[in-house]
């Protein structure tokens, strides 16, 4: 093993940067799993729906990606909230959620992905702005664009999403929710409508960092299920459903997915998210009477 | 019925289905049976853990991926070991690293336990990957060999086994569920907190399940590389499998051995049917629609829509012993 | 000792939050007590915390000689202590005769007492019986009423055949002859010699049943006497009946 000192410090800042953007991939999670309690299992699958729009866009019209997921946002937010509505019918109110729930959105992983493949192919797609290409250096530090300006824009996310929950109406009601229902009643907010929101909100994420995954790197439909348990693990690890949390727990992934992709190799990579998890989940009291 | 006489009941079912089979002629037919007795087999098992104690297992590929693997690593052995031998094996394999993730794992709540299986499936994914010895990501060649006497084609060798294995998981899933064991397991599913008060052992019935669980799809995986000739790790332990593992038991119905039978038979000759007239990625497409219709419109699957219909019936005398049998446990 | 149950010192606490507070209390064999207190004053974490639902930090339990531990809930269940739940866990895919039959099948059992196998269905028919549900036996629980519900989760906890019931609150929400009939019960299996400790809101119950009374409040037990002389306690008065 060839020890570098540069390797070594670019491996360190580049774990950054990805964990960053892991943060933004996860906000969405963080709300839905973190804060509502609904398996979301098929994430991934949307922040790839995201990446494909953004190329298309990115394609037909030249629009800039991060643009285009922006503009993306509506429909996103409508998905999710459709999607709730289903989920709430079928399951939340029968209280059916634990086996059926996740089956339902593993369905609907499969769905989205499957129609991925068969209206886009297998092939790798990419998207093309001004700022992937170049790479800034700070000495032996290189800092590629097409990783720091999603690094940036997630640390954007992160925060507006930050001040949403904790200054906004319709975000304290969303972190009330999950805890006290009865109270939400009181106060005369429907409890239905905040979730149906707050997943709504959730998905609409999954826009944008669609956008800022085809930026890093190129996508086709099965990337989405590298991600599964990244994403899971963030969560878990982050305090679920506390998004400086995320952040924090996403960076630590981001750097030992990295460091071990550099000295060990990237085949061991894929094992450092999900054994993280395995490791986060033993060591936390997440027994039978849950939290 | 006895357990014993059902057995040798589905004994005969199946040595007529493999009759059938060969009368018909085509070749095709023994590849095509082999997949869905296989997911007969693997359905099977995972209702066990995953619809008689409502423990969602994603990880299912890794069981069966390390039946499969045990077969790889024991592949260079001279002479080579018999399938027997290879799914007695590959059964133990699992069925203690079924243990050992139960023990692990078992503990934690619904979600975090089905997330937890997810992330063991693909640890185990990325050790086999990185072990040289079974392939690592180049993959495995193993040779399937020609023929096998009195029956001709190996591949019917492998279907008539995989016949039989199926068998096996379908009485052991009968025989569990009019046992305690049974019972203890559907209190689980339905309130863990009240079965201990109740005296059930949870974790110890459910490290039962997992086990049985593992053990069974771990031995319906170990002919698997005989049967494709060239294992890759990336599809042997894929959310592929899982999706199918569960799919099949909600469509058919969780609560009963009838219902992943159900749902094996039907939506594994559909993938099959599919595979040849149109692609394989529009099977993944008909099990994700199938999937998402069955647990919104029919959570019970189709065991649960024909006895509901039954029951609307009137009460005639086949009515009336359905109804009886309906009560878990008090038929004979 | 004669105690059947001893509790000593127990305490527990959630993150900053004490919710158990050096908690010593003693039942003996076949005796009557009543606990009460404000909501939120602990009494359910108590029974979750005896009954092995929750693992308490300070302290110990001890049942029938025993020192609890940390022992899984199952296992005292079979050294003959059961409970009922706040709100109602029947095992809702199963019908109300198979319900009784669990504890039949895992508690009797494992006391190396259990039925045979055709004499079972016969013991859960009586259970029923005496609770009054025999006509539903073969039904499941979502065809009951709320008195019927809570009448089902007291017949599992005597299909148990325990030495100690825990009765939380299990006439919430009832009306006035429904009351009556779980109190008549559960004398009965008082008669029989089950030691029952009942936890209610409802003082009439509580007053007409108790040999003794425990009181409850902010995880700390305030009082601990004959009934009459508990209700006039002025602790008792300010902390808890005075509202």
């Amino acid at each position: 093993m060839f020890f570098s000192f540069d390797l070594f410090i670019n491996a360190i800042v580049s774990g950054i940067l990805i964990g960053g953007f892991y943060a933004a991939v996860t906000a969405g999670v963080s709300l839905s799993f973190g804060i509502l309690d609904i398996v979301n299992i098929a994430h991934p699958a949307f922040i790839i729906l995201g990446s494909y729009l953004a190329y298309v866009l990115n394609f037909g019209l030249g629009l800039d990606p991060i643009l285009a997921s922006i503009v993306m946002l509506p429909a996103f937010y409508a998905l999710g909230a459709g999607i709730y509505q289903i989920y709430y019918l079928s399951f939340e109110k029968r209280g059916q959620e634990s086996l059926r729930g996740l089956a339902f959105f593993f369905g609907l992983l499969f769905i989205t992905e499957v129609t991925l493949v068969l209206y886009f192919g297998v092939d790798y797609r990419y998207v093309e702005a001004r700022y992937i290409g170049p790479t800034w250096h700070f000495g032996p530090i290189d800092l590629p664009l097409r990783i720091l300006v999603p690094f940036l824009v997630s640390l954007l996310l992160i925060a507006a999403l930050e001040l949403l929950l904790t200054r906004s109406f319709i975000g304290r009601a969303i972190t009330a929710v999950a805890q006290d229902q009865l109270a939400l009643k009181l106060l005369a907010v429907d409890p239905i409508r905040v979730k149906r929101i707050a997943f709504g909100i959730s998905i609409a994420t999954a826009s944008l960092a669609g956008a800022l995954l085809i930026i890093i790197q190129p996508v086709e439909p099965s990337v989405g299920r590298e991600y599964i348990g990244r994403v899971f693990a963030i969560c878990v690890l982050g305090g679920m459903g506390s998004l400086p949390g995320t952040l924090i727990a996403a960076m630590m992934i981001g750097i030992f997915e990295s460091l071990t992709a550099t000295f060990y190799g990237p085949s061991w990579a894929p094992a450092v998210s999900f054994g993280f998890l395995l490791l986060t989940l033993a060591v936390r009291p997440a027994g039978l009477l849950g939290r | 019925m006895r357990s014993d006489v059902f057995f040798l009941v589905c004994l005969g079912i199946g040595g007529a289905v493999f009759a059938a089979a060969v009368a018909f002629g085509n070749d095709y037919l023994f590849f095509a049976g082999y997949v869905v007795a296989q997911y007969v087999a693997v359905a099977t098992a995972w209702n066990i853990l995953g619809g008689y104690c409502g423990y969602v297992n994603f990880g299912s590929a890794a069981f069966f991926a390390l039946g499969a693997y045990t077969t790889v690593a024991f592949y260079s052995f001279y002479p080579p070991l018999p399938i027997p031998a290879l799914i007695v094996v590959g059964g133990a394999v699992s069925g203690v690293v079924g243990l050992g993730m139960g023990y692990l794992m078992l503990r934690l709540r619904g979600a975090f336990f089905a997330i937890a299986t997810l992330a063991l499936a693909v640890v185990l994914q990325t050790l086999v990957v990185n072990w040289d010895y079974v392939g690592g990501s180049r993959g495995a060649y193993i040779m399937r060999p020609e023929t096998m006497a009195p029956l001709g084609n190996y591949v019917r060798y492998l279907f008539l086994v995989m016949l039989f294995l199926a068998v096996v998981a379908i009485t052991t899933a009968r025989l569990i569920e009019r046992s305690r064991l049974g019972y203890g397991f559907a209190t689980i599913r339905d309130d863990e907190l009240a079965a201990e008060a109740s005296g059930v052992p949870t974790l110890r019935l459910k490290l039962v399940a997992t086990a049985i669980s593992g053990a069974l799809m771990g031995m319906a995986g170990a002919p698997f590389p005989y049967y494709i000739s060239y294992l890759q790790p990336s599809s042997t332990f894929g959310l592929d499998y899982a999706v199918n593992a569960i799919a099949m038991p909600l469509i058919g119905g969780t609560t009963t051995w009838v219902g992943p039978l159900v749902g094996a038979v039907l939506l594994g000759s559909l993938q099959q049917i599919a595979t040849v007239t149109i692609s394989s990625a529009v099977n993944l497409l008909i099990v994700g629609f199938l999937l998402v219709g069955f647990v919104i419109v029919a959570p019970n699957g189709i065991v649960g829509l024909f006895r509901q219909h039954i029951q609307h019936k009137p009460a005639g005398i086949v009515g009336r012993r359905r109804l009886g049998a309906d009560a878990a446990g008090s038929a004979p | 000792m004669n105690e059947l149950l001893a509790i000593d010192n127990l305490g527990k606490r959630f993150g900053g939050f004490i919710a158990l507070d050096g908690i010593s209390l003693a039942v003996g064999a076949g005796e009557r007590v009543g606990l009460i207190g404000p909501n939120g004053s602990g009494k359910s974490t108590l029974v979750n915390c005896i009954c092995g639902t929750m693992r308490h930090e300070a302290g110990a339990v001890y049942f029938d000689g025993h020192p609890l531990g940390s022992a899984a809930a199952h296992r005292r269940t079979r050294l003959g202590l059961a409970r009922t739940f706040q709100l109602p866990r029947p095992f809702v895919s199963l019908t109300l005769l198979d319900n009784l039959r669990i504890p039949l099948l895992y508690t009797v059992a494992a006391r190396g007492q259990g039925y045979a196998a055709s004499e079972i269905e016969a013991r859960c028919l009586a259970l029923l019986r005496e609770v009054g549900l025999e006509a539903k036996a073969r039904h499941r629980p979502r065809d009951l009423t709320q008195v019927e519900m809570r009448k089902l989760e007291l017949a599992r906890a005597m299909a148990a055949e325990p030495k100690l019931l825990i009765a939380d609150e299990s006439m919430a929400g009832l009306t006035h002859s429904e009351v009556e009939d779980i109190l008549t019960l559960l004398r009965r299996l008082n008669d029989e010699g089950i030691a029952i400790i009942l936890i209610e809101h409802i003082m009439r119950a509580v007053m007409s049943f108790s040999q003794r009374l425990v009181v409850l409040v902010s995880g700390r037990k305030i009082a601990d006497g004959a009934p009459e002389e508990v209700v006039r306690d002025p602790e008792v008065e300010k902390a808890y009946l005075g509202q």
